[in-house]
């Protein structure tokens, strides 16, 4: 036995020693290659695009400041969904009416803020906005619950249900209005959108970035003492120092990137002149700083991250997705988890609604019209199996950038809409055709 | 049935019939089981054994009939019905969620959390090794997926989650048909064990070689229906085979509505 034992020993060692050192950096750091993978796309995408315009048209326009602030507040409504749609393609199911629930809550809520709350409470009441967003997310939600029922207890596959959704919500969002656009909304309420004064400034993105770095700190250090306590292999120290550095170093360069990006001199002079500041305009140098649809993203993603790995319903999403069968036996009640998830996507949406509409500073009826396929994309780019049991959300979050990327990218270089269409369309396709080949591999 | 009459039964299924659409794969079967007793369900492949035991583990609803667990009606309509009067399965498909670890598995369903109300990954994990080190010592691949391990090893999974939760009525479908000759010794050596510890253990095999030096009785089944009960020290393994293949009821046995009077 203990022969056996030394053996079995010895064929380990002798495995580890053939170990590259790229395979062992990544099994001793414990990341995982997809996101490498991923973020090394990413990084071409970006660097095509700026070299590109560099060399075509004189001037890289991608790699800015500005740019990349912008590419950031345009991710954040379709990131904000494509959080929620991993966790309904991890149970095998699809949602075809997300644009149409964004849609519809939005219209709901430019009514409530616009023609409903100011009679009640009168124009520009600080309360507006808060009830205004609230009664958007319990619209998402009850929606998505109701699809949710559908699919889980009438058991109406989800891709008929949502498509009926599709249709029914883009339908009763035009009714809510008879069509028309409403706008302007509430100013506060407008602020969720982005843009110079929905951002948080070059302080608050500071204490923000400092808090982040602070919890990743927290989290590889109670990490390393909770396998400690358990006697659990550890990872070496040289690679959580790299995993601290990396980890603060990208929250850093994020949040000097955002704060390199300053106000416009209009919006200054607008400032300037409410504020009674005499210095000349082309001295204030105000930043931007996160803007506040891009803070909701991270949190959405911190707590959807929160919420897929370390909460008992997470672990039956999973469950569920990787064997629905042995979920049933062993005692979960998958239908009730599938009303959840759906509600969850619904309230997503709802969230969603807020920052589009409020970045647009209205509410069209077209609002969302096609968002369905790009989240859609986006999980399915961020690794999320159509299978079913596997999918991450920072992995969405990222697919949600790359397609973003994409599409700012070809209409900064002056790519017209067809050709972007049928890039996008491509990507899909391809990153999909590369995730199966790089599973087939693994296995 | 036999000299254990005057106690009480764990678990007893009175005439149970289940119809998928006009085929009755359950007709009228009746089985008991007592504590630290091991008892096997035999017969031919689509024979209704499954179907019999899924009813007891609450994977389907019965058409009609009666369950008493513990001398006490129960009403069992779905898996959580069954765990919760300590009936544990493991199932002939081995019913693992294949794309989370081997902690995830055992605890699925029943996750350890903590005070915060969240998932206890390092307690389960730590559980999960203490389990399995007693069932299979080699088993050392907690952080993978299940879906990479062997048969054996999955099977030891499955075995562990029905044991982890003191289960007093474990249901195994085919118990050793993915494993090894090792493998299979050690499922044996677990099933002495867990019967020293008063489980009662329903034992499904369409293969008598498989369970017949483990069990203390064997209920044979054909066509949905009972074909006998006998104790094992009453009746050769021919005999039995007799039972399963033509339905032919030996002397040892007693008879139920699906044997062949002769």
């Amino acid at each position: 036995m203990t022969h056996q034992v030394k053996e079995v020993r010895a064929g380990k060692a002798a495995r580890v020693e053939k170990e590259s050192i790229f395979a062992r950096f990544l099994r001793s750091t414990e990341i995982d290659a997809r996101l490498l993978g991923m973020l090394g796309a990413l990084a071409l995408i970006w660097v095509g695009f700026h070299v590109y315009g560099e060399v075509v048209n004189g001037f890289g326009a991608f790699l800015t400041p500005r740019n990349l602030w912008n590419l950031s507040v345009q991710t954040a409504s379709i990131g904000v969904m494509a959080t929620g749609m991993v966790l309904v393609i991890v149970t095998r199911h699809i949602d075809l009416s997300v644009g149409s629930i964004l849609g519809f809550c939005a219209m709901s809520m430019a009514i409530i803020q616009v023609w409903i709350l100011p009679e009640l409470l009168g124009l520009g009441h600080p309360m507006i906005w808060i009830i205004t967003v609230i009664c958007g997310l319990i619209i998402g939600c009850l929606i998505g619950a109701l699809h949710g029922y559908l699919i889980a207890y009438l058991g109406i596959p989800a891709f008929i249900v949502t498509l009926g959704g599709l249709l029914f919500w883009r339908g009763a969002a035009f009714l809510l209005a008879r069509g028309e656009t409403i706008s302007p909304v509430d100013d506060t309420f407008s602020k969720l959108g982005g843009g110079p004064y929905g951002s948080i400034g070059a302080i608050g993105s500071w204490v923000i970035g400092a808090l982040a770095c602070l919890v990743v700190l927290y989290m590889l250090w109670q990490g390393r003492q909770k396998r400690k306590r358990f006697n659990f292999p550890m990872r070496p120290v040289w690679a959580e120092v790299f995993l601290a550095l990396v980890g603060c170093g990208a929250i850093i360069g994020f949040v000097m990137l955002v704060n390199s990006y300053p106000w416009p001199k209009g919006i200054v002079r607008q400032y300037a002149a409410a504020n009674n500041i005499e210095t000349p305009i082309s001295e204030i140098f105000i930043s931007h700083g996160f803007a506040i649809p891009v803070i909701i993203l991270l949190a959405v993603g911190v707590g959807m991250t929160f919420l897929a790995t370390r909460t008992k319903f997470g672990r039956y999403v999973f469950a569920i997705g990787g064997n629905p069968e042995a979920a049933e036996l062993a005692g979960i009640a998958t239908r009730w988890v599938t009303v959840r998830i759906f509600a969850l996507m619904g309230t997503l949406c709802g969230l969603s609604a807020v920052i589009a509409s409020a970045r647009l500073n209205s509410a069209t009826n077209n609002l969302g019209t096609l968002d369905e396929l790009y989240v859609i994309a986006a999980a399915v780019i961020g690794g999320t199996s159509f299978s079913g049991g596997i999918g991450t959300i920072y992995g969405a979050i990222l697919g949600a950038v790359v397609m973003q990327s994409l599409q700012t990218g070809m209409v900064l270089i002056g790519f017209d809409a067809a050709i972007q269409q049928i890039v996008v369309g491509t990507v899909l396709v391809f990153a999909v055709w590369v995730d199966t080949v790089y599973r087939k591999r693994a296995k | 049935m036999t000299d254990k009459k005057s106690e009480t039964p764990l678990v007893e299924l009175r005439d149970i019939s289940l119809a998928f659409g006009g085929i009755k794969a359950v007709d009228e079967a009746s089985v008991s089981l007592f504590p630290g007793e091991v008892v096997a369900i035999l017969g031919h492949n689509g024979a209704g054994k499954s179907t019999l035991i899924k009813v007891l583990s609450g994977a389907y609803s019965k058409d009609s009939g009666e369950i008493f667990v513990r001398g006490e009606q129960a009403t069992i309509n779905n898996p959580r019905d069954a765990k919760s009067y300590g009936i544990e399965t493991i199932y002939q498909t081995l019913a693992v969620a294949d794309n989370v670890d081997a902690a995830a598995n055992l605890y699925l369903g029943r996750e350890i959390l903590t005070r915060w109300g969240t998932l206890d990954d390092v307690a389960m994990e730590s559980e999960a090794r203490k389990v399995m080190g007693r069932l299979n010592p080699n088993f050392e691949r907690f952080k993978e997926p299940v879906a990479k391990l062997s048969g054996g090893q999955r099977q030891s999974v499955a075995i562990a989650r029905a044991i982890l939760f003191n289960a007093q009525i474990l249901i195994m479908d085919e118990p050793t048909a993915a494993l090894g000759p090792q493998e299979t010794e050690q499922v044996g050596e677990l099933i002495q064990a867990l019967k020293r510890d008063g489980i009662g253990i329903f034992l499904i095999s369409h293969d008598i070689h498989d369970v017949f030096d483990l069990a203390d009785r064997v209920m044979v089944m054909k066509n949905g229906q009972t074909v006998g009960t006998a104790r094992t020290e009453d009746v050769t393994k021919d005999e039995v085979l007799g039972m399963i293949i033509l339905g032919k009821c030996p002397d040892g046995a007693i008879p139920g509505p699906g044997a062949i009077q002769s």
